[in-house]
């Protein structure tokens, strides 16, 4: 592949700006030194551009995650850090390696862990469900209004991204206290006497995460509608087929890459979310955030809470390989 | 541009008073804001016709085609198809179908289940379903495709799946836009004949919209000719083409030269213009009708006129150049032949003989002439 990149002249690969700038810079002898010695190496400039990213992984993210997964099968101790090393000299050029499952086993057997798990995708769940039928409908308006009203609405779904994403969830409690701006409206109006208790339940929850995930949902199912052929609806209805079946039959399966896209990125930060069921939910609201931070600030386990994160990532990557598979097979179609 | 619908037996519909017209086209009109798409617009199709509208982009030909089907509801006037009143019937509601331009296939449906959607929303028992569309997918030669997606098909094999998709459903009108428009030229010529043929198989009425002139020739039992949103010829492609009203429908269709001139002789029987754009009288042997002294033009096609060294020894239909360009076809030639006014003219002679046209050469001095059935007069 290289090989045959290599082989085309260098004038048809740039466009007549590129040349100019490379042109300027090979003036320079730090970089035509620079040059020389990389492709000295085997490593020529695509490379060396495609190899940053996968740096900043390496560094930002798979650097840390192996360092958590070290602790997490790690033993606690009461010191700083509040962990055992894994390897140790044991003497007479022995390397120990002490890995302890003792961290994963308490997960399993304590049923707080499973019930915090459970209760998490349970949450994530019904919010993504709750995000799709609300932006569903949403996503489709959007799609199919005048190209001017489009950019409206389109700007009103982001705006709230300008706004600091804590910011957005304290609003809530303003919103949904006892004596907050809903309950306060509808005791103005006589509806009730008593303030409904929102704050602090299930409910608070749900209503967090649907606000704030929204936008996820409704930006690539409107990517999705929006670029659909609408001779294809003209031609089911020319077919005989009502609307409502047009929509079931022709619109719903063609969006199907799109729910999956929002519905994947509505659900996985929404399992692992800490800060909305933090602010908004009741003290025994059992998330599986909460969990984790309790493990790592309260309780000072670190091992156990890296050992929390790590089954939570696993949780994780199942719905994202699913999500790389439905995309496979979208582009395929 | 032999048309290949056969005439039918005895006298054509369209010339019938008594005939019960499939389709009626009442003075519709279409306006989106200010833009007038369709202008009042008559135009009676009868059952089995193959009816080509015809026209550039822009004349309104695809909008009368979308008020037929139903995607459009006419500003005013009305559509009646077998006697209905169409106003407000959905188009899911019409016995019509159309094949779209794009063809518009479902892009995560099979073929089958493409060709079977249709069925599907009436009802029908599965095994018809399947017997239906096997039957039609083996008329389009497409059974061996039956499970592939639309995008791995054909440009022409998409089209055939499109065909079948708007014939299962055994529509007494089927409206096609543009059918053979994404189609190289071959494949096109082709699958002309065989929606012909499959059109008269099927005794299906053909509404067709396209810009092809040559298409519409070969395809149509009539074709409507629009511009600007106005028909403003309706005849069948021999009457078009021979017979046009007026200069725009003589231009559009096909090759013609047009000679300004004066009425100086006007009889029921025969008319002689004179031109000074020809550089001498025309003679028609047909009468005209025609205001007096009014500017007229004499349209004559380039395959009617013939090219002489010798001086013909008739006096009218006369004129004398010189051969500026030659173009071999193969069949035929091409020579463009300015003549003493400056006027370039185009005349085409079929090579029957191999060394045809080497009698005639750049440069030369010729007389063309023609016969006097050949012009037509054409007022403004």
């Amino acid at each position: 592949m290289t090989a045959l990149k290599a082989q085309a002249p260098h004038g048809q690969r740039h466009s007549a700006g590129a040349q100019l700038i490379l042109r300027f810079l090979q003036q320079f002898p730090p970089y035509r030194w620079t040059q020389a010695r990389l492709l000295r190496w085997g490593v020529r400039g695509r490379t060396a551009v495609v190899a940053v990213p996968y740096f900043w992984l390496l560094l930002f993210f798979l650097v840390p995650f192996v360092i958590v997964l070290k602790i997490a099968f790690s033993e606690t101790q009461i010191a700083s850090p509040p962990y055992q090393p894994l390897l140790q000299w044991a003497g007479e050029n022995m390397l120990q390696i002490k890995l302890n499952l003792g961290n994963f086993m308490f997960l399993v057997q304590d049923n707080l862990y499973w019930q915090a798990y459970l209760n998490s995708i349970k949450v994530a769940a019904i919010s993504t469900l709750l995000c799709l039928l609300l932006g569903y409908p949403l996503a489709y308006a959007i799609a199919r209004a005048s190209s001017t009203w489009r950019n409206i609405l389109l700007m009103m779904v982001i705006l709230p991204f300008w706004t600091s994403f804590l910011l957005r969830v304290y609003a809530w409690i303003g919103i949904l206290k006892n004596n907050g701006l809903i309950n306060n409206f509808l005791m103005w109006l006589g509806v009730i006497d008593q303030p409904i208790v929102m704050l602090q339940t299930d409910f608070a929850i749900y209503v967090g995460i649907v606000y704030s995930y929204l936008p996820f949902m409704i930006l690539p199912l409107y990517a999705n509608l929006e670029k659909m052929d609408l001779t294809l609806l003209e031609a089911a209805a020319d077919l005989g087929c009502r609307p409502l079946r047009t929509f079931l039959t022709v619109t719903l399966p063609l969006s199907m890459p799109g729910i999956v896209a929002g519905s994947m990125l509505v659900f996985i930060p929404a399992v692992g979310e800490f800060v909305i069921p933090a602010l908004l939910g009741g003290p025994d609201s059992l998330m599986i955030g909460r969990v984790l931070w309790t493990e790592f600030f309260n309780n000072r386990d670190w091992p156990v809470a890296s050992a929390v994160a790590i089954a939570l990532l696993l949780l994780l990557v199942i719905p994202i390989v699913l999500l790389q598979r439905a995309q496979a097979k979208g582009a395929h179609r | 541009m032999a048309s290949s619908a056969r005439p039918e037996s005895g006298t054509p519909a369209w010339n019938d008073p008594q005939a019960v017209p499939y389709v009626s086209i009442e003075r519709v009109t279409k306006r989106f804001g200010d833009f007038v798409a369709v202008n009042d617009v008559s135009l009676k199709i009868y059952q089995r016709e193959l009816f080509c509208l015809l026209g550039g982009s822009g004349c309104g030909k695809t909008t009368l085609l979308r008020m037929l089907a139903g995607f459009e509801e006419p500003s005013s006037g009305r559509i009646l198809i077998d006697g209905v009143d169409m106003a407000g019937i959905p188009p899911y509601e019409r016995p019509v179908n159309m094949m779209f331009q794009s063809y518009a296939l479902f892009p995560h449906m099979t073929v089958e289940q493409n060709v079977a959607f249709g069925l599907k929303q009436d009802r029908i028992a599965k095994a018809e379903i399947l017997e239906r569309v096997a039957d039609m997918l083996e008329l389009v030669k497409l059974s061996q495709f039956a499970r592939r997606k639309p995008h791995q098909l054909s440009g022409g094999q998409r089209q055939r799946v499109a065909l079948a998709r708007s014939l299962v459903k055994r529509p007494k009108l089927l409206l096609l836009d543009e059918p053979l428009g994404a189609l190289d030229k071959k494949l096109r010529e082709h699958t002309q004949f065989e929606l012909v043929n499959l059109q008269e198989k099927l005794g299906v009425t053909f509404v067709v919209v396209t810009h092809d002139q040559e298409e519409a020739m070969t395809l149509s039992t009539r074709i409507g000719v629009m511009n600007q949103g106005e028909i403003i010829q309706v005849g069948t492609p021999k009457d078009i083409y021979e017979y046009p009203n007026s200069k725009f429908v003589a231009e559009f269709i096909g090759n013609v030269n047009m000679f300004q001139g004066r009425m100086i002789e006007d009889l029921p029987d025969r008319v002689r213009i004179e031109s000074a754009e020809m550089g001498g009288i025309v003679y028609v042997d047909h009468g005209v009708s025609s205001a007096p002294d009014a500017t007229l033009w004499a349209a004559i096609r380039p395959e009617k006129i013939q090219i002489s060294i010798e001086r013909p020894e008739q006096g009218d239909n006369v004129t004398h150049g010189v051969v500026k360009e030659i173009a071999y076809m193969g069949d035929m030639s091409v020579y463009l032949v300015q003549l003493d006014s400056g006027k370039m003219v185009r005349v085409t002679q079929p090579n029957v003989y191999r060394h045809a046209d080497d009698l005639v050469t750049w440069d030369q001095p010729v007389y063309l002439h023609w016969h006097p059935s050949s012009p037509v007069v054409l007022g403004e």
